[in-house]
């Protein structure tokens, strides 16, 4: 009896390890964020367009809002520019832009501004994140990423990779719906 | 000079030479790989060296942090350094990058429920394998009795 059983419980053992291991629409590089459920970084940060005032999340508390951290030296940026373009239109809830710059040049303030200039602004304030801090704090390891948070100032949704209009609809709409999004 | 004695100083000058390159191979990672120079106290640099190993560079994800040169890497490098000489203790360094980037960012994670499938399943599988030799040679040895 056991001879029979033992391997046929391995196989069955495989295939649900097979069908979870294999399955392509899983991203092997995605990590769950530890951020979920924890309130959002909080950060004040220089604007991009006007490097006289301050972006800051403090200011949006009571608010769904979305941060999308990006870099002008990232090629899916530019994919999924088109995509933020096209949301920012609906005006859902405000989209924060954070400029990581990995170079920590004063100069790179000034390239997010052209490029922001040149292909349109999706964002309603972007942040110059000169030194890369706040997305350390944001656990961010790859951009693009997007993060949703909620009125309390929770993260409760990340999106690792181009934004797509998607995404938008499958992921944040649902999302932003049950948040109540936002001040009324 | 006999041959032997060309031979042997040969050999030192290879020997000499072998150890000078080994010691400038040793030398660069720290170095080269940084804007910034060591850490001026020896014992934090110490201490630097062995977090940065400790922590994958998620960009890259089979490297460590101190072997990257991606723009992540050397951003965190520069936050272990300042958490550091700011009198941080390892410990803090390591939960304030596993708060950001998760557990996977150690290498060697701690033990925990989680974690205890990780630390669990080598043992496992070493005992799994001594229970089947066990039973294969006590098959065997009970057969040729048998003969």
């Amino acid at each position: 009896m056991w001879k029979f059983l033992l391997p046929f419980a391995a196989f069955v053992a495989l295939v649900v390890l097979f069908a979870f291991g294999l399955n392509p629409n899983r991203d092997i590089h995605a990590l769950p964020s530890p951020l979920i459920g924890k309130p959002a970084p909080e950060f004040a940060l220089s604007n991009v367009i006007d490097p006289s005032t301050i972006v800051s999340n403090a200011a949006l508390k009571g608010q769904v809002y979305v941060v999308n951290v990006w870099g002008t030296w990232c090629a899916e940026c530019r994919v999924e520019h088109e995509a933020l373009l096209a949301i920012s239109q609906q005006h859902v809830v405000p989209i924060i832009g954070i400029d990581w710059s990995v170079d920590h040049g004063l100069d790179k303030r000034e390239k997010a501004k052209q490029w922001l200039e040149r292909l349109g602004n999706p964002y309603s304030q972007v942040a110059f994140d000169k030194e890369g801090r706040t997305a350390i704090d944001f656990g961010v390891y790859a951009a693009p990423e997007t993060f949703l948070v909620d009125r309390q100032g929770n993260v409760i949704f990340k999106h690792i990779s181009g934004m797509t209009q998607e995404v938008w609809e499958k992921e944040f709409l649902p999302r932003i719906a049950a948040a109540g999004k936002g001040g009324t | 000079m006999s041959r032997g004695s060309h031979a042997r100083l040969l050999a030192l000058a290879l020997a000499a030479a072998l150890a000078g390159f080994g010691g400038a191979c040793a030398e660069t990672p720290a170095a080269d790989l940084d804007d910034h120079s060591q850490l001026q106290n020896p014992e934090l640099q110490v201490r630097f060296e062995h977090i940065a190993k400790e922590l994958r560079c998620l960009q890259c994800q089979n490297e460590s942090i101190a072997d990257s040169n991606a723009d992540l890497a050397r951003d965190l490098r520069r936050q272990v350094r300042e958490m550091l000489v700011a009198g941080k203790s390892d410990d803090a360094i390591f939960s304030f990058m596993t708060d950001r980037y998760g557990e996977f960012v150690r290498f060697a994670p701690p033990l925990s429920p989680k974690t205890a499938l990780i630390w669990g399943a080598p043992f496992f599988m070493l005992l799994l394998g001594a229970a089947i030799i066990y039973r294969v040679v006590r098959q065997r040895s009970r057969m040729s009795l048998d003969e």
